[in-house]
């Protein structure tokens, strides 16, 4: 057991403070703890009133994204012998913040919605499986790791600057099906993403991909889909 | 403030068998649906599921569908109702090719077709030996089942509700008319009033201390429906997987074993040998989970530990980073341990409910050991008892039974609604629910829920868990109790309206306490060992008095009554189990 330190950005909206502020909590963890488990342990034992969404608590399933010492992480991913014993945690930055480090992913989700993020191909099937090689397969296999974290989305300026910005996650979940041969429909994608408020909005700054959690390449995923574009508008 | 909303067919979660039933109801234009669940869609545990999902497809070797239905009543101990296997069995090639069609992006063959491998209990020509059947995307598996069907839910345009959570069942006339959700967002009360209402609402492997279940798996669906009179069936079955990482619980795929991984003792031994002579570290996973513990308890454990190796060190890197990449991360996040080079700490690990609310092979809620049914109410996936898993479900086995039972849930659903009423609710459809929550509210001294909670885990873990015998359940009954007289006076720190998850923790641990009072009764009624369920003190199977289905029964008073139901055996005649 050692020490830590956990500053947390706390709002309360029911509360009389009009803004977000720092509030210490001096626990005792152990090195292999997972940061979830520390914001677990305050929540349990210290303070019930603080609150995080978290599920799987193994990277799997998206709820957990926050910043962590000013990164975007996943709390149950990062352990406490990494990130020293003074630890901020904060809700991710330019989603409009519920209580604590809940954020509203509405909008996140819609945004996701409007790639139309599904395989499209009404054609006929056939009896058995549609067939497709390994090498097709690997085309998009990096894009359907995607757990819908946001926590790329919440690291990108240029969401920041724009909330209109479609943003890294949609854009990656369209490549999953632009590039996979199966579907019929890349084209439609391809016009939403061409739209202003689409992939040119990116300035391959690469801060999605460092933030991913899955290890997406997303902005190579982002420049895939720039040149399909391009490719197609030029043929 | 309380709302009111009105639909022909709701949906309580969104896992694989929720979303599957919600595809099958949105194909009908006409039928008005909605999906509730107390997380997004995407954070389900389905997404969790790593192995596989089995189906007879035979693309690499020959596979029937007859030698998938008697592995799975074998791998039953005789216990699973073998029309509703033959079901699941026969249904699986064609749901799995429906699933392709969707979108599901499965791992591929050099020829291009759905790829398989081996996986524990699943085998050619009645059990000669392990056949390639688990039909996988990666490991993988359940996030792009998770993440497909909630894509085919978007393009039907189904309704969500997400994080609302579901907290009370409304009946009338012995029928289900809707529920009451929690909007966590707001803290009001929504009443929804429907003609039918599917329990989708997952496991509870949170009733102990090491488990691979997300903190979402509260079984809220199975204690909300045993509250209202329903029974619960088979709660003394629960599956302790072999292989979860140690002290965390968190799931190392079969498919490590399937690859080829093996399990080794302080002595380096391949100990399965002894324990499984043709299946060896494929038999199926109670008989794994034993000789693990057995191995622990004869002092064989890596340092006298706890804990046996899963050794994947002679796969290469190649077969562990392409074929396992998410167990690689999570050995090397959670453990600093290289699978490719290090041998990865395992001990068993909670992780499965055979048991649950007792469905027809419809789907429809069975009211009694009679097999009455109860209009308008149905259940499907991990919640549900069919029963296709009996005493030991195998891998992949979970998944197929989400897909075929949740769409036959969700087409005999669409055909109820087709010409039932919507029926009248219950005066004051709140008025209970309301009156636990401001209880649970008003309370402001007392213990935390976290502290009942650990001691529920810890207690359920050492003596309900991969082996038992009568005193040990014992005194896990009567603590569960005196843990339930404590969670009366429990404290709840956040008094606010706006998402209290305290709250919800604390009713949810409500939800824990009573499946684990359900399953420690069970579990001390039934003296024989069979499938997960190991008496020492009754260490033989017994078929004489024991082939049948455990209902339990809230009564009168809070008593459990338990009452038993045959099996339905057709084509095979219970066996010694051999692996
Ligand atoms: C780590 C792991 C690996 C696994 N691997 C495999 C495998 O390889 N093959 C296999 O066949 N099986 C596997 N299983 C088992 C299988 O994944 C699960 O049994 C299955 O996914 C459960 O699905 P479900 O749809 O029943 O529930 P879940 O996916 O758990 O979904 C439950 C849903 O209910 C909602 N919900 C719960 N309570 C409420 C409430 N009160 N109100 C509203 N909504 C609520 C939740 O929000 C969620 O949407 C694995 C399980 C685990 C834990
Ligand atoms: S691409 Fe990565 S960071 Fe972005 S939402 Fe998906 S998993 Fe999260
Ligand atoms: S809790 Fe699921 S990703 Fe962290």
């Amino acid at each position: 057991m050692a020490k830590a330190t956990i500053r947390i950005l706390r709002y309360n909206p029911e509360g009389d403070a009009a803004a977000p502020a720092h509030q210490d909590f001096a626990i005792d963890v152990e090195p292999t703890d997972r940061v979830l488990d520390a914001l677990n342990h305050i929540k349990w034992y210290v303070d019930g009133t603080l609150t995080f969404r978290r599920s799987c608590a193994h990277g799997i399933c998206g709820s957990d994204a926050m910043r962590i010492n000013g990164v975007n992480r996943l709390a149950c991913k990062v352990l406490m012998r990494d990130v020293g014993s003074r630890v901020t945690v904060e809700p991710l930055m330019g989603f409009r913040v519920i209580k604590d480090l809940v954020v509203d992913m509405d909008a996140f989700f819609a945004q996701y919605r409007s790639v139309l993020p599904y395989l499209i191909n009404d054609s006929r099937p056939p009896e058995r499986e549609r067939l497709q090689s390994p090498e097709d397969r690997e085309r998009f296999d990096d894009t359907t790791k995607c757990i819908l974290c946001a926590a790329c989305t919440t690291s990108c300026p240029s969401y920041w600057a724009n909330e209109e910005f479609v943003g890294p996650a949609a854009i990656v979940n369209a490549h999953r099906f632009i590039f996979d041969s199966r579907d019929s429909a890349p084209g439609e994608r391809l016009e939403i993403l061409n739209n202003r408020e689409g992939v040119w909005r990116c300035r391959t700054i690469f801060n999605c991909s460092e933030a991913c959690p899955r290890e997406i390449k997303v902005t190579k995923a982002i420049g895939e889909v720039k040149r399909a574009i391009l490719y197609r508008q030029s043929t | 403030m309380t709302h009111t909303h009105t639909y022909d067919a709701l949906v309580i979660g969104a896992g694989g068998a929720g979303l599957m039933a919600a595809i099958y109801l949105s194909r009908n234009p006409s039928m008005k649906t909605a999906v509730i669940s107390k997380l997004y869609p995407t954070r389900s545990h389905t997404g969790a599921a790593q192995g596989g999902i089995g189906a007879a497809l035979g693309n690499l070797e020959e596979d029937s569908p007859e030698w998938h239905a008697f592995d799975t009543v074998k791998g039953s101990d005789y216990l699973g109702d073998q029309d509703a296997i033959d079901v699941m069995c026969n249904e699986a090639v064609d749901v799995i090719i429906e699933l392709e069609h969707m979108g599901l992006p499965f791992s591929r063959t050099p020829d291009g077709r759905i790829a398989q491998r081996p996986f524990g209990g699943h085998s050619h020509h009645f059990g000669q030996g392990p056949v390639r059947r688990s039909c996988y995307a990666a490991d993988r598996t359940g996030h792009m089942i998770l993440q497909t069907l909630y894509q085919n839910c978007i393009k039907n345009d189904v309704d969500f509700f997400n994080e609302f959570q579901v907290v009370d069942m409304l009946m009338e006339d012995r029928r289900c008319c809707g529920v009451v959700a929690y909007h966590v967002d707001s803290g009001d009360l929504h009443i929804f009033r429907s003609k039918a209402v599917l329990w989708a609402t997952g496991g509870f492997g949170r009733v102990w201390s090491i488990t691979s279940n997300a903190v979402a798996g509260t079984g809220d669906g199975a204690a909300i429906t045993f509250r209202r009179g329903i029974p619960l069936e088979d709660m003394e079955f629960y599956q302790f997987h072999p292989t979860g990482i140690y002290k965390l619980g968190i799931l190392i795929t079969e498919g490590v074993r399937g690859e080829g991984g093996v399990l080794r003792n302080d002595n380096g031994e391949r100990f399965m040998e002894r324990y499984a002579p043709t299946m060896k570290d494929l038999a199926s996973r109670d008989v794994v989970s034993r000789a693990i513990y057995q191995e622990m308890i004869e002092g064989r454990g890596i340092g006298g530990r706890r804990f046996v190796y899963l050794d994947a060190t002679h796969l290469g890197a190649e077969v562990v980073e392409k074929k396992l990449p998410d167990i690689t991360d999570f050995c090397r996040t959670y453990l600093g341990v290289d699978p490719v080079k290090q041998p990865i700490p395992i001990q068993p690990t909670a992780h499965y409910a055979m048991g649950g609310i007792p469905t027809d092979i419809n789907g429809q809620v069975v009211l009694d050991e009679n097999g009455t049914l109860l209009p308008g109410c149905y259940a499907a996936g991990e919640a549900a008892c069919v029963s296709v898993h009996g005493a030991n479900r195998l891998g992949t086995n979970s998944l197929l039974d989400l897909v075929v039972f949740g769409k036959r849930a969700g087409l005999a659903m669409a055909e109820y609604c087709a010409t039932a009423d919507i029926p009248e609710l219950p005066s004051d459809p709140t008025g209970p629910i309301a009156a636990e929550l401001e209880r649970l509210l008003a309370q402001t001294t007392g213990e935390p829920a976290a502290k009942i909670r650990e001691e529920m885990q810890n207690t359920m873990m050492d003596f309900v868990g991969v082996y038992r015998e009568q005193a040990g359940i014992q005194k896990a009954v009567d603590k569960v109790r005196e843990l339930q007289d404590r969670y009366r006076t429990l404290v709840i720190m956040d008094k606010g309206k706006r998402f209290n998850l305290d709250l919800l923790e604390a009713w949810e641990l409500g939800n824990l306490l009573e499946l684990a009072e359900v399953t420690a009764v069970s579990a001390l009624a039934r003296t024989e060992s069979r499938g997960a369920h190991s008496r020492e003190d009754f260490p033989d199977r017994d078929d004489a008095n024991w082939l049948k289905h455990t209902f339990a029964y809230r009564r009168e008073g809070g008593r459990i009554e338990l009452r038993y139901k045959p099996v339905t055996i057709t084509r095979f005649q219970p066996k010694e189990r051999v692996y």
